[in-house]
């Protein structure tokens, strides 16, 4: 199976304008094989994006992108789960699921897993495959023991496995949002506060270390997630697809840049220093080397 | 009408005969290891201990639970599978559990066990409900703490499997089951290893004349002097949110240390169709326990007899000092 690099959804809350020109760049130039695509955070913010989308899934596929739509990840009211069944019905194309919701609709049919449903075991990845899951991006927080586990069981069940390899790492989602909250504002009046921030809102503990970044009713990590010295680690273990989380940043040299390192014509360690000087974040691969995620373990 | 079930928590073989004593219909607990979400030194149960809680338990006409409710480790399901058989065996009412993997373990080989659905799963929607009621034949969903009481309503008239509520005691923020806050600061999270903030990495040092507690070498919290210091859970914890407008100091930014305490909601949770009430804890020991059920249990019985719902004071109970209705009301929106 050959290695290829996935473009995970934008996460922010860009204006149109930006993620419009961000898709074009991705079509025009990036080295990425799968492109996914939905506004997976906060249901308040799809109108902005639901008129442009069928271009943008258009231009994609022009270019020769696999395109898959993504669910929200969290289901909660009447209009939040219309959406989700409107998406699956569609059927515009292959559908990752980031809610256990979606995965129930989607049974019988190939679909794909996003990394905010838990999968922990070769049991869950099993019962996955036999609904018709494909493929299953990894929840970030697995590290490479059970990660090399799910790879060599995805083999044998005929599923692929992916891993988030470059940027800032998924950690919670609620029903809150927090960047309201942060600005004094309630959800349903948020003004979208959280469009100010297009890489996330930076939080800092009370001594000025900065720790995490709140992007409305989702929190991240602060150090922004780098697998690149370890891709032949996961190559070799039968890990075969990769995940490049946007950052308000060039993506298209982080998509290079790693498409470089799975030909074996850049060395990994080198690439994330390289990468490392682009993003105002430190690298942490924590997670992957079973400790803090928040670390980095050389 | 049928009274609402309470399901009280017990860390300990006393907080047990606690909550027993007390008034609960069913007590929830779990195996003394990383296969249950209260994974804490000192506390849970040996498979003797569940022996002895099932007979005190049954003896009295409640029932008890037992939470598997962490995700089997890959490479390693031997102890969760272990944990579901020993339950059967102990002649347990129900078993709690979150991992679609493991429920599938339990229904083709415990047919007869009664299975609930973890809060660790967060089934926060009816496509999610039905999906464990089909595929594994889960009877009850704990649900999360992510909806109001009207979206409660809506749910439960379209799933036909009885749904519980958490009603009082320490309040997640976040979605349950899907959150690594406590794995990136500490490496350690609720869904591996069964902890949330634990305690073997909290620190507290003396700053001048203020605390900081801090866990994972991350500062959580800073008290001043006279300020109540509270435990560095991290979702509780004061941070700064970086331009978050003019003279955004210090703030707890996810949730104040605060307890959830839906008592006033009774009648709209009993209108929603709500089947059981639960009671968060077992970390907590029997006196809290035991006075947390009575009262919870008064204000049962007061319900059903069709009187209004007294105001019992817990205000001693709740963490910091506050309570909350969470995201019952509309609060949160």
């Amino acid at each position: 199976m050959t290695a290829s690099l996935t473009l995970g959804p934008v996460l922010f809350n860009w204006p149109v304008d930006r993620w419009l020109d961000f898709y074009a760049r991705i079509a025009d130039e990036a080295p990425v094989d799968t492109v996914i695509v939905g506004e997976i955070v906060c249901f308040k913010r799809a109108p902005f994006f639901a008129e442009a989308m069928g271009d943008v899934i258009e231009r994609l596929g022009a270019a020769g992108k696999t395109v898959w739509l993504a669910s929200p990840i969290l289901v909660g009211s009447e209009r939040e789960r219309a959406a989700m069944r409107d998406l699956v019905e569609a059927d515009a194309g292959l559908v990752e699921a980031n809610d256990m919701g979606a995965l129930a609709l989607l049974a019988g049919r190939p679909h794909a897993v996003g990394p905010t449903i838990n999968v922990y075991n070769e049991a869950t990845l099993g019962w996955m495959a036999e609904r018709g899951a494909v493929a299953v991006s990894l929840p970030a927080e697995l590290p490479a023991a059970t990660v090399a586990v799910l790879a060599r069981a995805g083999r044998e069940l005929g599923i692929e496995t992916e891993v988030q390899v470059w940027g800032r790492a998924p950690l919670a989602i609620s029903a809150r949002c927090y960047h309201a909250r942060a600005h004094g504002l309630h959800k349903d009046g948020c003004q979208f506060v959280c469009g100010k921030d297009p890489d996330g809102m930076p939080v800092t503990t009370m001594d000025g270390q900065p720790f995490l970044t709140v992007n409305g009713t989702q929190t991240m990590s602060h150090g922004c997630l780098c697998l690149a010295a370890e891709l032949p680690a996961l190559v070799a273990m039968g890990v075969s697809r990769f995940r490049l989380s946007p950052q308000a940043m060039d993506m298209v040299r982080v998509a290079e840049a790693f498409r470089a390192v799975l030909d074996g014509r850049r060395d990994g360690a080198e690439v994330a220093a390289e990468l490392g000087g682009l993003i105002d974040a430190p690298l942490v691969n924590g997670f992957y080397h079973d400790t803090a995620g928040a670390r980095r373990v050389a | 009408m049928d009274n609402f079930e309470l399901i009280c928590p017990a860390g300990t073989p006393a907080a047990l005969r606690a909550a027993v004593d007390a008034g609960a219909d069913a007590v929830y607990l779990g195996f003394r290891d990383e296969t249950n979400a209260r994974n804490f030194p000192g506390l849970n149960f040996t498979r003797q201990d569940v022996a002895d809680a099932v007979d005190y338990a049954h003896a009295r006409r409640v029932e008890v639970y037992i939470a598997i409710n962490t995700y089997p480790q890959a490479g390693n399901l031997g102890p969760w599978q272990k944990a579901v058989d020993d339950a059967a065996r102990l002649k347990v009412d129900a078993v709690i559990m979150a991992d679609p993997g493991l429920l599938a373990y339990a229904a083709k080989h415990h047919p007869d066990l009664r299975l609930h659905l973890s809060v660790q799963a967060s089934a926060a929607n009816v496509e999610a409900i039905r999906l464990y009621r089909d595929a594994f034949g889960v009877r009850r969903v704990v649900l999360p703490r992510v909806l109001t009481v009207p979206e409660i309503a809506k749910l439960n008239a379209e799933i036909d499997i009885e749904t519980e509520v958490f009603v009082f005691g320490g309040l997640c923020p976040m979605a349950e089951g899907r959150c690594s806050l406590s794995s990136y600061a500490t490496g350690l999270s609720p869904n591996k290893q069964g902890v949330c903030s634990p305690a073997n990495h909290v620190r507290y040092e003396q700053r001048g004349g203020a605390l900081a507690s801090t866990l994972g070498g991350f500062t959580i919290n800073v008290f001043g002097e006279g300020e109540q210091a509270g435990y560095p859970t991290l979702c509780k914890g004061r941070f700064v949110a970086t331009g978050a407008g003019e003279g955004s100091g210090p703030a707890y930014l996810f949730e104040e240390p605060t307890s959830l305490n839906a008592m006033d909601l009774l009648p709209e949770l009993k209108a929603a169709g709500v089947r059981a009430l639960k009671i968060e804890g077992r970390q907590r020991g029997k006196a809290y326990i035991a006075a947390v059920v009575r009262a919870y249990r008064e204000a049962l019985e007061t319900f059903a007899a069709g009187r209004p719902v007294p105001h019992i004071d817990l205000q001693a109970m709740v963490e910091g000092g506050t309570q909350t209705t969470g995201a019952y009301t509309r609060a949160w929106r």
